[in-house]
């Protein structure tokens, strides 16, 4: 495979979730996710950026089918697996493994780390027997932890370790991509750091894609190419991590930057700050037309008229907003 | 400056079946008028339990063991606790970590800034009321007057946060302790409670004790900065000495190991190595010892001082002897 190739493509991808509400069960439908696309290339890395409730967590359990999509179509490698079936599923799940947040409830507490790494590759029927033990040692290895920890218990780790864990089980089966679901959000900021270094090592290793979904805006530019922003379910804004950092278009993007409190304070003094007004609006019942017009300072009447689509407006800049559109636009026209 | 708050070699300790734990081994720094300080370290390093020892709301089985916290003039650590009541949210406000779990989901919203209020300023239920629509609209609820009425689970996370400040600042305290007031916050809210925070500092001089893990937050909010370390401190000083020029090996460490948004190059981070220690069974020496990449005999033999390296700068590291080799920071 080349470097450019396609790993991913998520099209349209919508994931509604029914709330059954009230006593003669009336339906609400959470729209956690609605029509966001995006591909991910061989080897890359996609940051997936938003606040909490924003779907990018939905996003990044979707993509590899732990949810059943609403509507859209992803295709991982070039084949089509929104509709498989679980059984179909199985397969490719040797291909695609995800790391969770809490490092705590994601082992098993009556297991031993043992029987936790090799759990996928008995699964998967990838080894057995002796040779079962020998490849937990390997990976045990490959994360940074001693062998003889292999008989310990999870409550016997830090957090640090822990998540060691769930990334050597995670690389059990071999995979190409990895979604990280905020794997560091848990950690102390020194030890985010090994674990980071961590994955990293292991991609330039192991030739491994990743999706990487944080709220952490300076970590997220630190270890992706390009970078996603969500916001109640829609992708804002998608770029280059070095252009949507120094060029960011959309209004919210702009309010998220200016937001990254800065380990710097003569810089944090000089800083001119976009405070964003309210609250996120519920998912239940999204503001109508552009999502974000409810806290934006530029909101204008086509804002609530129309949902603005994703446009190109750089080599590898995509972003969703009237106002960023009209303007760019108008350089065109006036003068 | 006068000093409102004054910690001198305080040390607490939880006696647990294992064995005791300690906490806070011997730190001892002051708060003066109008000033915030910030408090930074790792989980596990005793910056909550250093807040608690203050406000004497240490959970059993922790006790003060040693060491003494003046308030106004006032001894803290032996006072009755009928006398610290009126201390404690009157003089002394404080804002809890987590917005989700410090408010009560029975009482409503107003119910819970009155109660201070009256408790303590003795004004009666239509004057409090009052107080709290205008406490609710300083940290910026909009339509005050129809949220007191509400219940804690109608709020969001960042409104709630606000509702807490609202509750802390309603006796205008002399000093407010904010045990990571933003970390279950989004950053856009994060920035707005920053903002709240800056301005309350200025417009009714209140002092603050920020605790927190976020370097940037402290960056942005603090004058003068404390880093913790199993315990104990490992540097201290205004925000300026401890950011632009670190003494500690730990401080280097913590600094190099978050990216940095402006940086135009990628760097790789540079992790600090190895495991926070256990505080049941501190180490003879320095704390930082088994992770420091400078460690010599003596770190692992004997506790360092806290050296004087400026007006307001210390830094508890053998490096920092007059005998000891000199080092670049760096790696």
């Amino acid at each position: 495979m080349g470097k450019d190739d396609i790993l991913l493509k998520v099209d349209g991808l919508v994931k509604h979730f029914e709330l059954s509400q009230g006593f003669w069960g009336r339906k609400a439908v959470v729209q956690a996710v609605d029509d966001v696309s995006f591909h991910i290339c061989q080897g890359e890395t996609l940051g997936l950026v938003g606040e909490s409730g924003c779907g990018k967590t939905t996003v990044g359990r979707t993509v590899i089918k732990l949810y059943e999509p609403t509507a859209g179509a992803i295709v991982f490698d070039g084949r089509d697996i929104t509709g498989l079936k679980e059984k179909e599923m199985r397969s490719l799940r040797k291909r695609m493994q995800i790391i969770f947040q809490d490092p705590y409830a994601s082992l098993n507490a009556r297991m031993t780390v043992g029987d936790i790494i090799s759990e996928p590759l008995i699964i998967h029927s990838l080894a057995r027997g002796p040779k079962l033990r020998e490849q937990a040692v390997k990976l045990l290895q490959k994360v940074g932890l001693s062998p003889n920890y292999i008989n310990r218990y999870p409550h016997e780790f830090s957090s640090g370790q822990r998540q060691r864990i769930g990334i050597a089980r995670a690389l059990a089966v071999n995979p190409d991509f990895i979604v990280c679901d905020e794997p560091i959000s848990a950690l102390d900021v020194s030890i985010q750091a090994q674990v980071v270094n961590l994955l990293e090592d292991l991609q330039q290793e192991m030739g491994l894609t990743y999706l990487f979904i944080t709220h952490d805006l300076s970590m997220v530019k630190h270890i992706s190419k390009r970078i996603g922003v969500m916001y109640l379910g829609k992708l804002v804004e998608l770029a280059e991590s070095s252009e949507l950092y120094q060029r960011p278009l959309h209004p919210y993007t702009r309010a998220l930057l200016s937001a990254i409190p800065v380990p710097d304070p003569d810089a944090a003094a000089q800083k001119q700050r976009v405070i964003l007004k309210g609250d996120l609006p519920s998912p239940i019942n999204p503001p109508a037309g552009c999502r974000f017009r409810t806290r934006c300072q530029f909101a204008r009447d086509i804002c609530s008229r129309s949902n603005p689509e994703m446009i190109q407006v750089g080599l590898k800049h995509m972003v969703a907003c009237h106002i960023v559109i009209n303007r760019l636009t108008d350089r065109f026209f006036n003068k | 400056m006068n000093n409102i708050l004054e910690v001198k070699n305080l040390s607490t300790s939880f006696f647990t079946h294992a064995g005791e734990i300690k906490a806070v081994r011997d730190i001892s720094f002051n708060v003066g008028a109008g000033e915030a300080i910030g408090i930074v370290g790792e989980s596990g390093s005793g910056k909550s339990v250093t807040a608690l020892s203050i406000m004497n709301l240490l959970p059993y089985p922790g006790r003060i063991i040693r060491g003494s916290v003046c308030f106004a003039g006032t001894e803290l650590t032996n006072l009755k606790e009928r006398k610290m009541q009126l201390v404690r949210g009157n003089e002394m406000g404080m804002i809890f970590q987590d917005p989700m779990t410090s408010l009560n989901p029975v009482y409503t919203v107003g119910n819970q800034i009155m109660e201070p209020l009256i408790r303590h300023q003795k004004l009666n239920r239509g004057e409090a009321r009052n107080k709290a629509i205008e406490m609710l609209s300083l940290v910026g609820i909009p339509g005050p007057e129809n949220r007191l009425n509400l219940y804690p689970h109608e709020f969001s996370g960042g409104m709630r946060q606000r509702v807490m400040i609202a509750m802390a600042l309603c006796c205008k305290p002399k000093l407010l302790i904010a045990d990571e007031p933003t970390t279950a916050l989004d950053v856009t809210i994060q920035a707005q409670i920053i903002e709240l925070l800056k301005d309350l500092e200025v417009n009714i001089n209140t002092s603050i004790i920020l605790i927190t893990h976020d370097l940037g937050v402290v960056a942005e909010l603090c004058n003068r900065v404390i880093v913790m370390y199993a315990g104990s401190v490992a540097e201290k000083g205004t925000t300026r000495d401890v950011f632009y020029n670190p003494r500690h090996p730990y401080t280097w460490g913590l600094l190099k190991s978050i990216p940095n948004a402006n940086a135009e190059q990628k760097e790789r981070l540079i992790p600090i190595d190895g495991q926070p220690p256990d505080l049941m069974h501190t180490p003879a020496g320095c704390p930082f010892c088994p992770r420091c990449a400078y460690a010599m005999q003596i770190c692992a033999e004997d506790q360092p001082p806290l050296y004087r390296l400026g007006e307001q700068h210390r830094a508890a590291c053998w490096l920092l002897h007059p005998s000891a080799p000199r080092v670049e920071r760096g790696r």
